[in-house]
């Protein structure tokens, strides 16, 4: 595993005497998209902020390829951060901002000149070199401190919800925009978002985080898929979750029902979470269905029809392109691949 | 508009007490006694330009050692958490609380050839120094009660630089003295500027401090003006006329060195 770029080796952090990160292991690798993935305060933006070298572990050790970084201060660290609220300049314009990181480096003026423009010309500002920075708009600069982080050739690029402050459309394009140019220069991202869609999106691997933890690590997705809890299940995506009882490997009973399912390994009467997406349910007649109940509510989501049904004593969403009407009495099907068995969490709720 | 009306106390406070002083001023500095016009007292004022020069020289120096003393206070108030600055801060006005003309009372007695240093230096069998009555005392004067007015306005405009824009300096590179040259400098550009003009117009002014502490061999341009109108030398018009000439040579040095009219400084630090 020679191509591990940074590793965290039992990383703790506190804040005001609260700890905020629990030994933390993680091993990033070379020219990876990793996203640190989780709700305020669950310690993402403080990983981020030590491996920039601003906060100091409490315990633990930070590597950067192989070497100890932990006590190295963030001015020698070659790693660049793009800062939530962007943290230009305000006494430079864009060319000024841009050139800082090498003009410190005593790069030549001529190499200076070549580099940003080409920056410019990757983040696509051609043309904005003399503008002051209280003249872009939020987008541009964003892109501004996008290319004032890259142009200093970092091996690592870290990302503290850069797109935080940008609209929906805006956003979009960016998450497009990033990708690019990460696929481009073939560094390593790190990014922190607390928005489950830009983490699936961009990302080659999500870290979905919790109280200073790593609840779960995986593909895009795995995580959506397979989420290994309750918590991961319900941050990332819209879910039902409801608890059950494993009566024995592959079937567990929920709603007062007993469902085939693609899940072993749990002790017999073992009580636990079942996750069901809510586009996985099927609509069938009444005769037909496994659940039973009452349509609540209808609303219409654009691409699909958000449905929820009372029955069995319990409120299920559904998504699906065919509408129903209020009070109609429907059946549902699963099938064991909708059905997601999750050990109860300690803790939750 | 009612809002406007507001301000009309404010516009007739103005005319009251600055523009109708400032026209009085003008008026005595061009008339002799009888009231009729005259360049005269322009010319006398001339004779007082060694003075003029001694007390922009000492002023200068004053206004310079504000800035290098209070500037590192004023970055570490403004780096420091709200009760660390609150306290500098209480610390800083405390003495400003108290009468000017006790404070630098007590000045005379600590440098007086018998005064408390003296004494000291007088165990060690050192001295007594000649510090009273000398230039330096009235630099140390002004530095003392006029330091407050540099640093004010510098803590003001630099809890004003975020700490964002900071570990950006850091994350690119910027070691903490580039961080101080290139961020933190340029950005508290204003407060120095306010902060030199707060400190240097009323040290060039002055006069009180150059009495006491200065003794009778350093009078400063504010002596000379003060005689005028208190002294035995009473001459209102010649008195107008030097502090119009003083008025008019601050204005120039602002001017000049471009700390007026810098509204585009402003801009960039919204």
């Amino acid at each position: 595993m020679n191509d591990i770029i940074i590793s965290l080796q039992g990383i703790s952090a506190e804040y005001d005497g609260e700890k905020v990160i629990d030994k933390l292991n993680l091993d990033i690798r070379d020219h990876e998209f990793v996203t640190f993935l989780g709700p305020s305060g669950c310690g993402k933006t403080t990983t981020l902020r030590i491996i920039g070298g601003f906060v100091e572990p409490t315990e633990g050790d930070v590597f950067f390829e192989g070497k100890k970084i932990t006590d190295v201060p963030a001015f020698k660290r070659n790693i660049n951060t793009v800062f939530q609220r962007y943290a230009l300049f305000p006494h430079l314009n864009v060319y000024d901002n841009i050139a800082f990181g090498l003009k410190l480096k005593k790069v030549p003026k001529e190499h200076i000149k070549i580099q940003v423009e080409e920056m410019l010309k990757l983040v696509n500002l051609e043309g904005y070199e003399m503008r002051k920075i209280n003249q872009l708009s939020g987008g541009q600069q964003q892109r501004v401190a996008i290319a004032r982080a890259l142009i200093n050739k970092p091996k690592v690029l870290l990302l503290d919800e850069p797109l935080g402050a940008l609209d929906l459309k805006l956003r979009k394009e960016m998450q497009m925009e990033l990708k690019r140019i990460q696929q481009a220069l073939g560094i390593t991202f790190i990014y922190v978002t607390h928005d489950q869609e830009e983490a699936l999106t961009m990302s080659d691997r999500v870290l979905v985080m919790r109280k200073g933890k790593i609840l779960q690590s995986g593909s895009p997705e795995d995580i959506y898929n397979e989420p290994v809890n309750a918590f991961v299940a319900d941050f990332i995506g819209e879910s039902n979750i409801i608890g059950g009882v494993m009566l024995d490997d592959y079937l567990v009973e929920f709603a007062g029902v007993k469902f085939e399912c693609e899940d072993s390994g749990f002790s017999r009467m073992e009580a636990v979470d079942v996750v069901i997406r809510p586009e996985d349910f099927r609509m069938v007649s009444v005769d037909e269905g496994q659940i039973i109940g009452k349509v609540e509510s209808v609303i219409f989501k654009g691409v699909h029809f958000e449905i929820i049904v009372e029955g069995h004593g319990l409120q299920w969403m559904i998504h699906s392109t065919q509408s129903r009407e209020v009070g109609d009495m429907i059946g549902m099907t699963l099938t064991p691949n909708d059905i997601h068995v999750m050990r109860k969490m300690e803790g939750r709720r | 508009m009612k809002i406007k009306a507001v301000s009309y106390p404010y516009v007739a406070w103005a005319l009251l007490f600055i523009a109708i002083p400032l026209g009085l001023i003008v008026y005595f500095a061009f008339t002799d006694t009888a009231g009729s016009f005259t360049v005269d007292n322009i010319i006398q004022a001339g004779r007082y330009s060694n003075v003029l020069m001694k007390s922009i020289w000492l002023s200068a120096i004053s206004t310079a050692i504000c800035l290098v003393m209070g500037y590192p206070i004023a970055y570490y108030m403004s780096r420091s958490s709200a009760m660390v600055s609150g306290t500098i801060l209480l610390l800083i006005m405390l003495p400003m609380w108290m009468n000017f003309l006790l404070r630098t009372y007590g000045w005379m007695s600590i440098l007086e050839n018998n005064g408390i240093i003296n004494q000291i230096f007088g165990v060690f069998g050192l001295g007594p120094f000649e510090m009273i009555n000398t230039q330096g005392a009235v630099v140390l004067g002004m530095v003392y009660n006029y330091i407050p007015f540099m640093i004010l306005p510098l803590n003001s405009v630099m809890t004003k630089i975020g700490k964002d824009v900071i570990e950006a300096a850091q994350d690119l590179g910027a070691s903490p003295a580039r961080v101080l040259s290139e961020v933190v400098l340029p950005l508290s550009l204003p407060g120095i500027k306010t902060g030199i003009i707060m400190v240097f117009v009323p040290a060039v002014s002055t006069f009180i401090i150059s009495q006491m502490l200065g003794g009778g061999g350093n009078q400063l341009i504010g002596d000379i003006i003060e005689l005028q109108f208190l002294g035995n030398a009473y001459n209102p018009n010649l008195g107008s006329a030097i502090s119009l000439v003083l008025m008019l040579l601050v204005m120039l040095i602002m001017s000049v060195s471009g700390f007026l009219n810098d509204d585009d400084l402003e801009e960039k630090l919204l």
